[in-house]
């Protein structure tokens, strides 16, 4: 049983400030998370090498994995530190910050983009008003089920990170986006709206960037059905394609 | 976009609720927050919201909703608002149903409900066991949409940190860190609406999200913002133990049957279920904290000798478990490294929500003109304890209701309020902030925290006795003293987290000690607040509102009556049906 842990992490002070390595040893407790690591440094912000410094700055909210807030990587796999418990980790634990989104400063990115290409994508359901007109359309178990899997989706980027077509130079949307769009479009009233989003999946940026890496359904924490859900909306294209032809000829 | 926008300081439930009604009128928002709005601390609500839409044929009425609530408040929540809000409550579940929340269905297809605590009807409704969240989700796409429409303009990693007021002592905007930058801007708004929160940091380790920093209604309080009820704090009888935080461990389990018990005398003692037969383990929170702090501190019987009692689902179907629960087992699960489904889980409370916050009108407006509060930072309709499932729906309501009186007032003529008037706030901040990065003395301000959150879980939740409230009182002034000689790390001007924390620490100390001040004045129990040596609820004297105003020199206590006007006054008991 260990009695430190030892921490490797990527500090970076603003975008264009070089990048550095710093390690720090915390004591070991049981059932410790990485993001307790990090405030036990906040509190005796000393590195290895016994030298005072700043600790590393890091994003957060719930800590229980359902806000999406400290997605970093973890020993090379990207995930939320929230969840990361050291007793599941070798050391030392590297720490590096998201790298397909802009950097804040250390292990902090803005996801700005993602949350702008949910609203490009139109995933809402356009309601007539906030006033009282009753209860919503009926919905099956099973098709609550369904929608429920998709709308846990937590915005948090694990599916963006290592998927091969998303990068901030690039257009596409990425899984998470498209598996939104899907929620959208099963949905009763949502349905109504499917072609003007599948008119916006239709251009670059949208489905036909996926290169069916598969990469994003692997690392979802909250198990979205991600490439089931691009396979669908697929269908959904084919159909989409077909109704516009007719509709111009 | 003009400066004709509303500000929206927040983007929980109760601020993005209050972003899309102003923009349905027309008007457009500036919508600030610490966070992304979508990763408010709202996401964390687990069991559900309520509403008496009496699917289910119990005759369930929106008027009994009322009355569960006020007696649940232990009749300290004025009674009209409250009233507006249960008979809003099903055209609420309805909206959010419509805005596509996947709520949890009937085999007919309607909405499912589920039982919580206070109550012996189904009124809950639910999505899973991650309900804020999918409320959130819906809210927040349908602010999305009116930003793409151009009606609202967020402001993300943006911090509040000061109203403007005009000569009159009205509100009339705000200034804001721009974190990443630590820029301090000045902003003119026509009104402002506060949505940030609770003040769960005021407590150390909490149910509460890391956000949830208490600073910003401190700063409006300091600027002439009253407050109410400070020291109604809601400790919730069922959390799971962390380093990091206290995990919550939704009423919502016990409401699908789950059963709370320990050993006594070598075999299983389903207490609740012994001392309340009518609600067993759906008493209310401030009860059944109370009885398992007695259990475990007193008694001595937490099993094993450990902080700590059963909360157990292994007698439920698995298949149950995984459809309605499985949100929050998994982060027992998770968390906890053991089977919730078949092993019994280890609970004990944990400060989850504050009843108190600024002070406001039945049209959400606080004593400063102009300014407004919604969410868990308004005082209204909990009183002295909160029933289950009843804060998303009083947040989704203040949202709701702010709308249209605020959109009023922003729309009256004001004489400019002078470019030196906002000079001069921005000036004041970025001068604290130079103080804060000139710190070089020996103290750190997170162990500060430390100490202050460990003494008011501590002294100042279940249990207050007056000679430790007094005790306590004085050791927050000792902490204040310190918290003036931190010495900061952190010298960068980007993104500093801890010169942004140590500045808020400041204002959780007086928030703490706002608290004290409040309990140790209030003599008698009364929901969530208990005092042995006052252990009756004492109309007489006490049925009335506590109210705080700021001043330099000591913060003022006053009352105000509470608005009885709907339902009499009786005795809460949860032993029988009522
Ligand atoms: C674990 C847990 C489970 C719960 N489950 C339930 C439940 O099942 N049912 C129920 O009814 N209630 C539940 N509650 C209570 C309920 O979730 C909260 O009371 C409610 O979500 C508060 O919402 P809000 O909109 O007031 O604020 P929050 O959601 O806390 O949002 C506050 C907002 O203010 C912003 N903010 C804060 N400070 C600043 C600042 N200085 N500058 C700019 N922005 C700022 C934040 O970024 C955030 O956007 C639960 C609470 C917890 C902790
Ligand atoms: S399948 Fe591959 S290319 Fe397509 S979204 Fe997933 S990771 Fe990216
Ligand atoms: S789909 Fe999964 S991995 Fe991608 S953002 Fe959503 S929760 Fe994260
Ligand atoms: S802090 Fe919210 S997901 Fe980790």
């Amino acid at each position: 049983m260990p009695k430190t842990v030892v921490l490797k992490i990527k500090r970076q002070a603003g975008p264009d400030e070089r990048p550095h390595w710093e390690e720090f040893e915390i004591p070991y407790q049981e059932r410790l998370n990485v993001l307790f690591c990090l405030q036990t440094i906040q509190r005796n912000p000393v590195n290895r090498l016994g030298k005072p410094t700043s600790a590393p700055v890091w994003d957060q909210s719930c800590l229980e994995e359902v806000c999406g807030a400290c997605t970093m990587i973890v020993n090379n796999v990207v995930r939320q530190a929230c969840t990361a418990l050291v007793d599941d980790l070798e050391q030392p634990i590297v720490l590096e910050p998201l790298t397909k989104f802009p950097l804040i400063k250390d292990l902090m990115v803005d996801r700005k983009r993602f949350f702008d290409d949910l609203t490009k994508s139109k995933t809402w359901v356009s309601i007539d008003g906030t006033h009282a007109l009753g209860a919503g359309p009926g919905c099956s178990q099973e098709l609550q089920q369904l929608r429920y899997a998709l709308a846990r989706c937590m915005t948090c980027g694990c599916c963006l990170e290592v998927c091969p077509q998303y990068g901030l130079e690039r257009p596409f949307v990425g899984a998470a986006v498209l598996a939104q769009v899907r929620l959208f479009n099963v949905h009763p009233t949502g349905a109504m709206q499917a072609d003007e989003r599948l008119e916006e999946m239709s251009k670059p940026g949208g489905i036909t960037d996926c290169g069916n890496a598969q990469n994003c359904v692997r690392v979802c924490p909250k198990e979205i059905p991600l490439t089931e859900s691009i396979a669908a909306l697929g269908r959904q294209m084919v159909g989409y394609g077909l109704r516009k032809f007719f509709s111009k000829s | 976009m003009s400066e004709r926008a509303i500000i929206v300081v927040g983007g929980g439930l109760a601020g993005l609720m209050a972003t899309i009604r102003i923009c349905e009128l027309g008007h457009p928002v500036k919508l600030f927050s610490y966070v992304p709005v979508k990763r408010s601390h709202s996401v964390t609500a687990q069991g559900g919201i309520n509403a008496s839409i009496n699917v289910l044929g119990e005759g369930d009425s929106p008027q009994i909703h009322f009355e569960e609530t006020i007696v649940g408040s232990d009749f300290l929540a004025n009674q009209p608002p409250a009233k507006g809000m249960c008979d809003d409550a099903p055209n609420i579940v309805y909206l959010l149903d419509r805005m596509g929340v996947p709520f949890n269905r009937t085999p007919e297809g309607n909405l499912d409900f589920r039982g919580f605590g206070g109550t012996l009807y189904h009124r809950t409704a639910f999505a899973g066991a991650t309900t804020g969240q999918q409320l959130m989700y819906a809210l927040d796409e349908q602010v999305r949409r009116y930003e793409a429409e151009g009606l609202v303009e967020k402001f993300e990693y943006w911090s509040m940190q000061n109203i403007l007021k005009d000569s009159e002592g009205r509100c009339r905007g705000i200034a804001a860190l721009n974190m990443p930058t630590m820029e301090v801007v000045a902003f003119r708004a026509p009104a402002v609406v506060m949505a940030v929160g609770g003040p769960g940091l005021v407590f150390g380790r909490t149910t509460n999200s890391m956000i949830n920093t208490g600073s910003a209604v401190i700063r409006a309080f300091k600027s002439g913002a009253r407050f109410a009820n400070p020291e109604f704090v809601q400790v919730h009888p069922t959390a799971i133990a962390g380093l990091d935080k206290r995990r919550l461990i939704s009423e919502s389990v016990r409401a699908e049957g789950g059963r709370v018990w320990t050993y006594k005398d070598g075999k299983k003692w389903y207490f609740f279920e012994e001392m309340y037969p009518a609600y067993g383990n759906l008493v209310p929170r401030d009860i059944a904290s109370k009885v398992i702090h007695d259990i475990v501190v007193n008694q001595g019987l937490g099993p094993d000798g450990g902080r700590y009692v059963y909360l157990d689902v292994s007698h439920i179907d698995d298949d149950v478990l995984r459809r309605k629960l499985s949100g929050v087992l998994e982060i027992y699960e998770k968390f906890m490294g053991e089977d919730p489904y078949h092993n019994p889980m280890k609970v004990y409370p944990a400060v989850h929500y504050s009843m108190g916050g600024l002070w406001i009108d039945y049209n959400q407006m606080t004593s400063v003109p102009g300014l407004y509060a919604v969410g868990e930072c308004d005082y209204e309709y909990h009183g002295a304890n909160r029933l289950g499932a009843n804060s998303l729906l009083s947040c989704i309501y203040a949202g709701r209701i702010v709308g249209a009186p605020a959109v009023e007032y922003a729309s009256q003529e004001l004489p400019d309020i002078a470019d030196s008037a906002l000079a001069e706030v921005v000036g004041r901040e970025e001068q604290a902030f130079e103080e804060v990065f000139a710190s070089d003395g020996e103290e750190n301000a997170y162990l500060i925290q430390d100490e202050m959150g460990e003494m008011m879980d501590r002294d100042v939740t279940i249990v207050r006795e007056n000679a430790t409230l007094d005790k306590v009182a004085a050791k927050l002034e000792d902490l204040d003293a310190q918290a003036a000689r931190i010495g900061l790390r952190d010298k960068g001007r980007r993104m500093n987290a801890e010169a942004i924390f140590a500045r808020e620490l400041r204002d959780r100390l007086l928030y703490a000690k706002m608290i004290v001040k409040a309990a140790r004045a209030r003599e008698e129990s009364r929901g969530a607040h208990y005092k042995p040596t006052f252990p009756k609820r004492n109309d007489d004297e006490w049925l009335k509102t506590t109210l705080v105003d700021y001043s330099a020199e000591e913060l003022k206590i006053s009352y105000e009556p509470v608005d009885i006007s709907l339902l009499p006054l009786r005795e809460r008991r949860y032993d029988v049906k009522h």
